[in-house]
């Protein structure tokens, strides 16, 4: 926090340029049926696009000059979907060495090469929150990105702008990798309470060690500093709700723990991810105002999740819980759209309702609401455009858009995706899926990996 | 601790899958059915008579008994149940806790091992993916190269030769060329040579395996003459397989293992294989196509194995494949969520795979390649009535299935995931406290 009135002068002397870096477009998706998600769906509309942000939605719009038009006649256009839970396009996933790890960022480790930015966007997915993993109770802090695949600065992937957000984590993880793994606390959920009780309580002291020599320093130059403490210093800004908290979490029991922790530091906003007994404290959760980011249906790949319903999503909203679903994996993100679809089949969602999941409301947990999750004039240029209706088990993703550029085009795809294609040149070796590939932080930092790649066919 | 666990686990499965039902030997007529029999076209406004367990009568011109349950199901669809190729189902239970897992025995070759006898008919995923109309799937053992046999079993039962659905086969992991997984750094040098050194210990096994036939052939045509060949139980595993009688179902994935594994069946001039896995299937269709051998083909949700395909490639695989000639069957590949596997198919659909095709690959294929299509895999009379019915497409998610049959019996449409519905979706009490503070 000391720093950041030095950084925010940085932003706004540098900042604009930087900013401005960014490509932009200009568009005109032309009469679709546009899926706005907040103002119902409208036939046979057309969405301008200019300079990157959605400048107008309405029906026969003219083609300013020098705009390119895409013909959406028969398509369905939505926002473009965000992904609350990522590790794409990160070179590191756990800074697994302590159980506090505040001060580190995986925006320090983007990866704008990383193939699994291009096969979201194929999916229809134009944001995705890289997220820390969950090996340590406090771990790091998380970016949020825009999918520009081809920009090779990774500076250019972040969505510049968007809240700080951070990695915390409850239950099996930290206590087999702390307690388990090192014999350091964490070893159990009491554990877990703790780390997060003593921590934040350290933050208080250290702001108020802060507070009164800023206080004396008014009228004594010679007043000495606390000393600085990176890891405290990003305590404080939770603590100040600069930076919003994204806690894996899955048991009823360890969130309501955690909710009591937040509330004796005053901490405000909370996302839950995964938290497959969400349902289970669906009540509380609203009462707090927690929102839950969780798996369509994923669950018993272990304990903490043996008691699970994939009707989660279903029983969340009709409680009145903020949630989205998101993937956690390379693989599931590619069809965010068909994993929505699901919490029609368990628990008859509206079209709205499941589509919310995976646009306004990630959007509104991300705290970037106002820029992106729907189409409204003033938003975004962040489009998906499907050829049936995007809830459907058959709908393919066309077109995607990311700040008016088209970024992924079904049609101008090669078979073989390789810049120069040397019939010399052996290809690479072959990676087959594995699950364990997948979501599931489970496996982020776990030392026992290879148990389970080798139970996989 | 983990008396807790196994009591709480037990108490959990004393909780769950009363499994059923209507009893078997009643007669059941459906009626006003809309029939998609697979094997003989669509019938509309059909009926289906049951009778202990079997399909009697189908058809438009059909005589319901007057002491027949009767269930109209105006404006409903009828399917043969959904067949999954692939899974651990009864095996395990929680993916992380090596307690509740019984798929892998310790060593490279234990084709003696058999899943059958391993599986739980009281697994908590066992009704979670019948409600979904996938009632019969292949249970799959893993771990070393020869890890033991899979069985086809129908996910309704008390017991596992109750569940059991005439089917079991070797299974065979062929040596791998390809990295498992993202986190596997092994060098490309090291790959290969894992790879080489396992192919030649797979040769080593199949040449002592069709010694040993010969040897025990010997011994039964003549067993007076001869001594009674050792007793090696791998070899006496292998035996039924290496003498063309039972199934050999080789998992293999990438181009150069499968074509490898191709030229080993030729020199072993084996015909009784099944091919299943073929991650990379679409690129050497053709080779397959002319080698017959039948493939059980997933997940289709899967991501491409080289950054260079494009991006649909796995979900175009099954549709190459069919394209090309092979017989396929699809399967998910998992455990917990084997009840996604009409979502695998219809992503096969929605990425070219023709939508009879798709059904197929999940009803009368499988039903084929197991040796079991006369019982399962289509609607016909003389099957056993092993269907379900939906109100649409089943590979869509906005389809609800409204009953499922197996082998006669109607099972409950619960699982852990509708109960816990029921129970927490207004919750009570809500945020009240109990001791009426």
């Amino acid at each position: 926090m000391r720093f950041k009135t030095l950084f925010l002068s940085a932003v706004f002397v540098f900042g604009g340029n930087c900013l401005a870096q960014v490509p932009t477009g200009d568009v005109l998706v032309r009469g679709g049926t546009v899926i706005t998600v907040t103002n119902g769906t409208l036939e046979n509309t057309d969405v301008l696009i200019q300079n990157g942000i959605i400048a107008e939605v309405g029906e026969n719009l003219g083609t300013p000059e020098g705009v390119s038009v895409i013909d959406a006649t028969g398509m369905y256009v939505m926002p473009g979907i965000i992904d609350a839970h990522s590790h794409i396009g990160i070179s590191n996933v756990n800074e697994s060495s302590a159980p506090v790890t505040a001060q580190v960022s995986v925006g320090d480790v983007l990866n704008p090469y990383s193939i699994s930015i291009y096969r979201a966007l194929a999916g229809g997915v134009t944001s995705s929150h890289l997220m820390h993993g969950s090996a340590n109770v406090i771990g790091g802090q998380n970016e949020t990105i825009k999918h520009r695949w081809g920009l090779v600065d990774p500076d250019e992937l972040r969505m510049a702008g968007a809240p700080r957000t951070i990695k915390f984590a409850l239950g099996e993880n930290p206590t087999r990798v702390h307690g388990r793994g090192s014999n350091k606390r964490p070893a159990s959920r009491m554990g877990v309470e703790y780390v997060l009780r003593e921590t934040f309580a350290k933050a208080e002291r250290y702001q108020e060690a802060w507070a009164q020599y800023e206080e004396e320093a008014k009228s004594n130059p010679r007043a000495v500093s606390p000393e600085y403490n990176s890891q405290l210093e990003v305590m404080s800004d939770i603590l100040t709700g600069d930076i919003l908290i994204h806690c894996h979490s899955y048991r009823a029991d360890e969130i309501l723990m955690l909710l009591d922790v937040l509330e004796d530091f005053g901490v405000e906003h909370i996302t839950l991810q995964h938290v497959n007994e969400g349902f289970k404290i669906a009540p509380e959760l609203a009462e707090f105002g927690a929102s839950a980011s969780i798996f369509a249906d994923w669950w018993a790949y272990k304990f903490e999740v043996y008691y699970s319903t994939a009707y989660n999503a279903a029983i969340l909203t009709r409680n009145g819980v903020l949630t989205s679903i998101n993937s956690d994996s390379g693989e599931l993100n590619r069809h965010l759209y068909h994993e929505a679809a699901k919490s029609q089949k368990y628990g008859g969602l509206s079209d709205t309702e499941a589509l919310s999941l995976i646009t306004i409301n990630p959007a509104k947990q991300l705290g970037i609401a106002d820029r992106i999750g729907s189409i409204e004039v003033g938003k975004d240029g962040d489009l998906a455009i499907f050829d049936r209706h995007p809830l459907s088990v058959y709908a393919v993703n066309q077109k995607t858009i990311v700040d008016g550029i088209v970024y992924f085009d079904i049609e101008s795809d090669a078979d073989d995706m390789r810049l120069s294609v040397d019939p010399e040149s052996p290809i690479e070796t072959a990676v087959l899926h594995s699950h364990d590939d997948d979501h599931r932080c489970l496996h982020e930092g776990s030392l026992d990996l290879y148990d389970f790649l080798e139970s996989n066919q | 601790m983990m008396n807790y666990l196994y009591s709480l686990l037990i108490s959990t499965v004393l909780l769950i899958t009363p499994p059923t039902n209507e009893a078997v030997d009643t007669i059941t007529a459906l009626t006003n059915a809309r029939i998609v029999t697979i094997t003989q076209g669509t019938i509309e406004n059909g009926t289906i008579v049951i009778e202990n367990g079997i399909i009697v009568q189908l058809g438009t011109d059909v005589d319901v008994p007057d002491d027949a349950q009767v269930i109209d199901l105006a404006g409903l669809t009828v399917y043969p149940g959904m067949i999954d190729s692939g899974t651990q189902m009864g095996l395990v239970e929680v993916g992380s806790l090596s307690e509740t897992r019984d798929a892998s025995e310790l060593g490279d070759l234990s084709p003696q091992m058999k899943s059958l006898t391993a599986v739980n008919p009281n697994g908590v995923a066992i009704p979670v993916t019948r409600v979904n109309g996938v009632t019969t799937v292949l249970t799959v053992p893993s771990g070393g190269m020869l890890p033991g046999q899979a069985a086809l079993i129908n996910l309704h039962g008390y017991t596992p030769q109750q569940m059991y659905a005439g089917f079991e086969g070797v299974v065979l992991q062929f040596p791998s060329t390809g990295r498992r997984g993202q986190f596997d750094s092994r060098s490309e040098e090291d790959v290969q040579k894992a790879a080489t050194e396992a192919i030649k210990k797979l040769n080593d096994t199949w040449d002592s395996a069709e010694l040993h036939h010969r040897i025990d052939s010997t011994y039964q045509a003549h067993p007076e003459d001869g001594r009674r060949p050792e007793y090696v139980p791998s070899m006496e595993a292998l035996k039924g397989v290496v003498r063309g009688e039972q199934s050999l179902i080789i998992q293999v994935n990438t181009a150069k293992d499968i074509l490898a594994a191709l030229d080993w069946i030729k020199a072993r001039r084996m015909n009784n294989v099944i091919f299943s896995g073929l991650a990379e299937g679409w690129r050497v269709a053709d080779k397959i196509a002319e080698a017959g051998v039948p493939c059980l083909v997933g997940p289709v949700l899967s991501i491409p194995t080289r950054a260079s395909d494009r991006f649909d490639k796995a979900y175009k695989n099954a549709a190459l494949m069919h394209e090309a000639g092979i017989k396929i069957a699809i399967r998910s590949n998992d455990t917990a969520n084997a009840r996604n596997l009409p979502y695998h198919v219809g992503f096969a659909a929605a990425y070219g795979l023709p939508v009879d095709a798709a059904l197929r690959a999940v009803t009368i294929n499988p039903a084929e390649i197991f040796g079991v299509d006369d019982r399962l895999g289509s609607l016909e009379v003389g099957k056993e009535a092993t269907f379900f019915v939906a109100d649409g497409d089943p590979f869509e998610t906005s389809t609800t299935i409204l009953h499922v049959f197996i082998a006669g019996f109607q099972v409950p449409m619960e699982s852990r995931h509708t109960r816990l519905y029921e129970e927490f979706l207004n919750r009570n009490p809500g945020l009240e406290k109990h001791n009426g503070q």
